[in-house]
């Protein structure tokens, strides 16, 4: 029942789209059904996410207005972009509105924490922990230049992999940071030399367009990539420039689970696409909005017990494996580390290691964690 | 050093492209006085037309050709149905080419979704060739020379041709040309049609670097107007030129100051704007 938050009967809209979809209430509860808001961007370079809104915070904001006000939804699931989300946050926690989103901001869930709001997916850099862990233990890389959109995503996300790729031993050299529009990478592609592997961060269709100009460029050194980097949505549009580049996601294909199978079977059927990380991250809401119901017996209206139960949620079959939430509402759950293969006339991700129980502290101390800055463009700093 | 070796070769070749891309606005705000904001979507209209006919069989060069036919022949419905009707309303004029970059965009992710699509690069030009040493995508560099057989031809036709001489006289002085019996309003056509052509046929130009994205309109629309800015509308030699300045603004400042990239980029359009606002080209508004 959930999948039918993913069906795009959006309301059309240049800057931002939002949707009430309405969940029937699980059997054992008679009461009324529950509603559910979709926050999403369909336009810009991250409209490959297929569930965005436009970039523009005040548009988000006033479409979540409408959405509490008017449509007097039950919770709101979106929006993805962090600063949308930071547009929304306070008035949604007045409006003790539960947010489950995918949006990856990682104060959300840290120095900023908003008692209304469950994440799911991932932070920008909880994917990062565990590629960079990969990247200087098994890989041995010791040197690397990072590059990413520069915007918060990009920077939380190479913050990440460079404090824990340099606690074990590796050192950033450099970090690239070319605008969220680009149309040529080549100036950024002509000052990489030197080290053993590129790692990039970049989302939407960025990624594509980089691989691309990449190869074109000659360059052959090893590529590391973040989630929406190596995402199944976006292996169709690649070509054999992707192969071998090594991802690391929340969610992978090829895990199998009979839920992971149930869930890939049903959207190939219903929209004749392999669905990626942002597909399967509002289909991961869904069972959690399911599991907390069940709990509640369908019943919202106590907004405190409601919110109680959804981070109280811990689910084994999912898509993206057995998860639970941290006392901030945030994931912790298993992360993958795929090589991108070529299959017949397809390229897939192959699942290479598996980080279980991954919490968005990594393996650091959490009052430590925390009482550090914000992962930011220049905080872990560059060591000269 | 190798690193501005890469970037003045790349400045070249990006140059080449944004020339394709902006020598039919120039063409089109020259001769009409129409600042064209759909220029970017016929771009990425033609990208995606390729797309599809390439899936179907088509070959690249083909798919270019014909995905531009097919902009020029939506171009020239755009300008027969509504431009027209707008002659000297210059307001109105870009709030509908706006507006209609809009609804583009949306019927365009609408049938070619929201994933980025790949355009292949044609198999002859694969590769890297060797220039003083130093290894450089052999499609790139094809398109400089693409750009420049570009240049030439529409010279030829602007100088060498009835058509290019009746264009000129409708540039210069339209009321004057309909004196002497030319028929400026299927010139207008004509040229606006052209301009479509080209931008969508660069548009798969740059399919094999660029791929195919909703908002790929939204990010050469104003390198097209920095270009004419720059150089100067109406002016083929504005445009050459100005699309190689803005080829080496653009690979040096991403790479010399990545903050100010966008600095570096727009600031010579506001000063030439000021200092000089017909561009560098342009000849003087009468």
């Amino acid at each position: 029942m959930a999948t039918r938050i993913g069906r795009r009967e959006f309301l059309a809209g240049t800057a931002g789209a939002m949707a009430v979809a309405t969940l029937p209430a699980p059997a054992i509860s008679q009461s009324k059904p529950v509603h559910i808001g979709l926050l999403t961007v369909k336009t810009g370079p991250l409209a490959a996410g297929g569930i965005h809104t436009g970039g523009n915070p005040a548009g988000t904001k006033t479409k979540t207005q409408e959405l509490v006000e008017r449509d007097h939804v039950d919770m709101i699931f979106g929006p993805l972009a962090a600063f949308e989300l930071l547009a929304i946050t306070d008035y949604a926690a007045q409006a003790k509105m539960p947010i489950l989103s995918l949006a990856a901001a990682e104060d959300m869930t840290q120095r900023r924490p908003n008692p209304y709001f469950v994440r799911a997916s991932a932070t920008s850099s909880q994917n990062m922990h565990p590629l960079a862990d990969y990247a200087a233990k098994e890989l041995k890389f010791k040197r690397v230049i990072t590059i990413a959109d520069d915007f918060a995503f990009g920077h939380e996300q190479m913050a990440g992999f460079q404090r824990v790729f340099e606690d074990a031993g590796g050192r950033v050299v450099k970090k690239l940071w070319p605008p969220l529009v680009t149309p040529d990478y080549t100036p950024y592609l002509a000052q990489i030399s030197g080290v053993d592997a590129v790692v990039q961060g970049f989302a939407g269709s960025n990624p594509l367009k980089f691989m691309k100009q990449y190869q074109d460029q000659g360059l052959k050194l090893p590529v590391l990539g973040g989630g929406p980097a190596g995402d199944e949505a976006l292996l169709k549009s690649y070509g054999d420039e992707a192969v071998g580049m090594i991802s690391v996601s929340a969610y992978t294909g090829d895990l199998d689970t009979p839920s992971n199978k149930r869930f890939i079977d049903g959207i190939v059927r219903d929209y004749g696409n392999i669905p990626g990380l942002y597909a399967a991250g509002l289909y991961i809401n869904g069972m959690v909005a399911e599991a907390a119901l069940e709990k509640t017996g369908g019943k919202t209206d106590d907004r405190e017990a409601f919110i109680r139960a959804l981070r109280a949620v811990a689910l084994v079959d999912t898509p993206r494996g057995p998860f639970s939430f941290d006392h901030f509402g945030n994931v912790v759950g298993t992360f993958y580390i795929r090589r991108c293969e070529r299959k017949g006339d397809k390229l897939v991700n192959t699942t290479i290691k598996t980080y279980p129980k991954v919490s968005q502290f990594w393996t650091y101390d959490e009052k430590w964690f925390l009482a550090q800055p914000v992962y930011s463009r220049d905080y872990p700093p560059l060591k000269s | 050093m190798n690193l501005w070796l890469v970037l003045a070769v790349n400045s070249v070749t990006l140059g080449g492209l944004l020339f394709l891309l902006s020598a039919g606005f120039s063409l089109i705000f020259g001769l009409m006085k129409i600042p064209n904001l759909t220029h970017g979507s016929f771009f990425m209209l033609g990208a995606y037309l390729a797309t599809s006919l390439i899936a179907h069989g088509v070959d690249f060069w083909t798919a270019a050709v014909v995905g531009g036919l097919l902009v020029a022949v939506f171009g020239g419905i755009v300008e027969r149905l509504i431009l027209r009707r707008l002659a000297g309303a210059e307001l109105a004029q870009v709030l509908v080419t706006l507006g209609l970059s809009f609804m583009i965009a949306d019927v365009c992710l609408m049938v070619w979704t929201g994933d980025p699509i790949r355009i292949a690069t044609p198999s002859a030009l694969r590769g890297a060739t060797s220039v003083a040493g130093l290894g450089f995508p052999t499609y790139r560099l094809a398109i400089s020379l693409i750009a420049v057989v570009f240049a030439v031809a529409l010279w030829a036709l602007l100088d060498r041709t009835r058509l290019g001489a009746m264009i000129r006289a409708g540039v210069d002085d339209p009321a004057m040309a309909r004196v002497v019996g030319i028929r400026v309003s299927r010139l207008f056509t004509v040229v606006f049609c052209l301009g479509a052509w080209l931008a969508g046929f660069a548009g798969v130009i740059g399919g094999p670097i660029l791929s195919v994205y909703p908002g790929l309109d939204g990010e050469m629309l104003p390198l097209a107007l920095v270009v004419v800015i720059l150089g100067g509308s109406g002016s083929l030699l504005g445009s050459l030129v100005g699309s190689f300045v803005v080829g080496f603004l653009y690979n040096f400042g991403q790479a010399m100051f990545p903050e100010l990239a966008y600095v570096v980029l727009f600031l010579p359009m506001l000063i030439v704007l000021v200092v000089r606002p017909q561009g560098l080209f342009g000849r003087p508004a009468a």
